[in-house]
């Protein structure tokens, strides 16, 4: 299993130096199976039992890592079928240098996101992240418009302090490490999550907000979020379909690592106290912020702050079968929303426009496409039979049966009137009569393909997972701490 | 402490006084009114971080801390401060834009913060190896400075500066923490902190072709 772990290692960040020099094509086809070939290395990690290690031990993945691994390599070679209907082929030395630059930046961030989740310790994990921040600043900034280069300076700005902080609770963390392991330890996860019981209890405590915080800049968790709308709405769509469904759940798998330690150490009570403070502030936040956007983009980089105060809510809940559900939510979130994402690409694309006054008979517009936007809108809402209903359920289970019961009654609400600003905007854009200036058909069979891939998943995830998927999954919550 | 050879009490004086250099020049740089000296006072700065590092080196016999002070000094104090000043250089705005709120005001909310700072974290049970608590309370009050620095000046320098020294505030606190952790991981916090600052000086040069100013005011199309 160390080979995988290698070969993930290695092949996007050889991909991306190989886009760095080449041509468009060739560009397209490495990066092409790239994604997908990390993507089947990551799937034959789902059903070992085992913990794989390499290079020495730099490297493990446990079932968390693999769950978050399993949404980054999915989301990555999806997002390549996407990019390569997404970038038109030009002949201008422009489009030449965009195209190397956007290939070699997309899989050098992809290779982050996927190390974030492998690498063996709280330190290698809090590089890995900033590797991502620095990197995806610039894809954000690619498209050198004035919106672009806005939205780029208030990402790098906000998430490195963020960072910086994330990077305090990591020494905090390490401090209170060395007081029971002494100065020098191997910093891996075992031999920490094995000190946790001894570890003092206000610096754990401690550490675990500023992680919260910190990490949290990056999630998307109000009051921290604000790069988030910005930085979705004017990065070109491949990367905001990488942004909201892979770079935000692996900040939360951070603070899942530090959850990890602090419930060992102080018990469960505290982190999830912060969580669903962190959480409950996020989801009222985006449920009414999603009924007053004009810009398709933004409306899905609210949804996605949605989401992720469903995940941090969901981890408030003490019942193991709603940690369950939030890792498969993680899963079905990357799914729904990266095929919201390049349904809106391609409508985009169709109308020359963001703004969703200017955006009508969608439907029509695209006879493939957006139809399949739309069940990507309804996925995002909870609707059955796709994956996030199955999620959104185990949670409110969850939350019902340890006994939150306004709590869950309150999610419950809050995802409903989400779900009304959603639909509204979507049946707004879509369900209308197509203007007799549009033509109809599709910008590009690539881009539609990858929204079958999504779908796909979705009905998978929804209808009948696999059941090595649901081991997969009852494994990471088990150490998580669910006691079942 | 006895068998370090030098008396206790010069030692951690030393270590106070160098962390709370730290802390003057961060309330120096919300005050400046140029660029040019901003980036000076961060050199500053990392240069006092750097000393505090070979101090803690010297003192408690951490070899691979020689190593990270002498990375920290070349990137810090020499390459970082070098990048920025050449694009201020370049762009020749060398006044900053200057603040949203009075510099009294500032000042005043700088040592509030401070004072908070310095209290809170000074009475966390931490019992370190390398150095006494009261640089980690500095430190602290350095952080929350930073955050005033950059949501106060509205100059695309002076939040690019406000980020440094949040991770010089970091670095004292490390040094107090984890003066042991592994040279690996602190050298790849090196080397995130130069690639964190080469995407700032890009993003700082597009901004200024784009807009004619380093001033954050032209940024302000996105909202809601």
């Amino acid at each position: 299993m160390g080979a995988v772990l290698i070969a993930i290692l290695v092949l996007p960040l050889a991909a991306s130096v190989v886009c760095l020099k080449a041509p468009m094509p060739t560009a397209k086809a490495v990066s092409l199976t790239s994604g997908v070939a990390t993507f089947g290395l990551a799937l034959t990690l789902v059903s070992s039992h085992q913990v794989a290690t390499a290079l020495s031990g730099w490297l493990r993945a446990d079932a968390l890592s693999v769950v978050f691994l399993l949404a980054v390599s999915f989301l990555y070679g999806a997002t390549t079928v996407f990019a390569v209907g997404y970038l038109r082929p030009g002949e201008g030395p422009a489009e030449a240098r965009y195209s190397r630059r956007f290939f070699a930046g997309l899989n050098l961030f992809a290779w982050a996101m996927a190390m974030a989740p492998i690498v063996n310790g709280l330190a290698l994990l809090w590089v890995a992240i900033e590797v991502t921040t620095v990197v995806s600043a610039l894809l954000v900034a690619i498209g050198d418009t004035d919106g672009a280069v806005e939205a780029a300076w208030k990402y790098v700005l906000i998430a490195s302090m963020g960072l910086g902080i994330a990077l305090l609770a990591t020494v905090f963390m390490y401090y209170a490490g060395s007081t029971v392991l002494g100065g020098s330890y191997e910093i891996f996860y075992p031999k920490l999550l094995g000190a946790a019981p001894y570890l003092p209890p206000e610096i754990v405590r401690l550490s675990f907000g500023l992680a919260v915080l910190g990490f949290g800049t990056k999630m998307g968790l109000v009051p921290v979020h604000t790069w988030l709308p910005d930085a979705h709405s004017e990065a070109p769509t491949p990367v905001s379909a990488l942004l909201s469904g892979a770079l935000l759940t692996v900040s939360f798998y951070a603070i899942l690592r530090f959850y990890q330690v602090t419930e060992r150490a102080i018990g469960p009570a505290f982190p999830r106290d912060v969580l669903l403070v962190f959480g409950l502030a996020s989801l009222v936040l985006a449920a009414l912020y999603l009924a007053s956007q004009r810009d398709l983009k933004r409306l899905l980089a609210y949804s996605s702050i949605e989401h992720m105060g469903i995940l941090a809510i969901g981890m408030s809940f003490s019942a193991p079968i709603a940690i369950v559900g939030v890792l498969l939510h993680v899963l079905a979130h990357a799914a729904a929303k990266s095929t919201a994402f390049f349904g809106a690409g391609s409508l985009i694309r169709k109308f020359g426009t963001k703004d969703m006054d200017r955006i009508r008979g969608g439907i029509g517009a695209l006879p493939w496409s957006g139809p399949m936007f739309l069940l990507a809108v309804l996925a995002l809402s909870a609707m059955p039979p796709f994956g996030i209903f199955r999620s959104e359920f185990l949670i409110v289970e969850g939350g019902l049966s340890s006994g939150a019961t306004a709590l869950s009654a309150v999610l419950i609400v809050l995802v409903t009137c989400a779900f009304l600003g959603l639909s509204w905007f979507a049946s707004q854009t879509m369900l209308t009569p197509t203007p007799e200036s549009v033509v109809r058909g599709e910008v590009s069979v690539w881009m539609a393909g990858s929204m079958v891939i999504g779908l796909v998943a979705l009905v998978v995830l929804g209808l009948h997972p696999p059941a090595q998927l649901c081991g997969l999954l009852e494994r990471a919550a088990a150490e998580l701490g669910a006691r079942t | 402490m006895a068998a370090l050879g030098t008396s206790p009490t010069t030692l951690t004086d030393a270590a106070d006084v160098l962390a709370l250099l730290v802390l003057l020049s961060e309330f120096a740089m919300l005050r400046s009114s140029l660029s040019r000296s901003q980036v000076r006072l961060y050199a500053f700065q990392s240069l006092c971080v750097s000393v505090l590092a070979g101090f803690v080196a010297a003192t408690r016999h951490i070899g691979e801390l020689y190593g990270l002070m002498s990375m920290s000094f070349v990137l810090k104090v020499i390459v970082v401060p070098m990048i920025i000043l050449r694009l201020v250089k370049e762009v020749r705005v060398d006044v900053t834009a200057g603040h949203r709120i009075g510099v009294a005001t500032m000042v005043l909310l700088a040592i509030v913060l401070s004072i908070f700072g310095i209290f809170v974290v000074g009475r966390l049970p931490v019992h370190s190896r390398s150095l006494p608590i009261l640089p980690l309370a500095l430190a602290a009050a350095v952080i929350l400075v930073s955050f005033l620095l950059v949501i106060v000046r509205n100059d695309v320098v002076s939040q690019a500066i406000g980020f440094f020294s949040l991770e010089n505030g970091v670095s004292v606190a490390s040094l107090v923490l984890a003066a042991g952790l592994p040279l690996i991981v602190e050298l790849a916090f090196l080397f995130d902190l130069l690639v964190a600052v080469v995407v700032f000086a890009l993003l700082m040069r597009v901004h200024h072709g784009r807009a004619g100013t380093l001033s954050t005011q032209a940024l302000d199309r996105l909202r809601g």
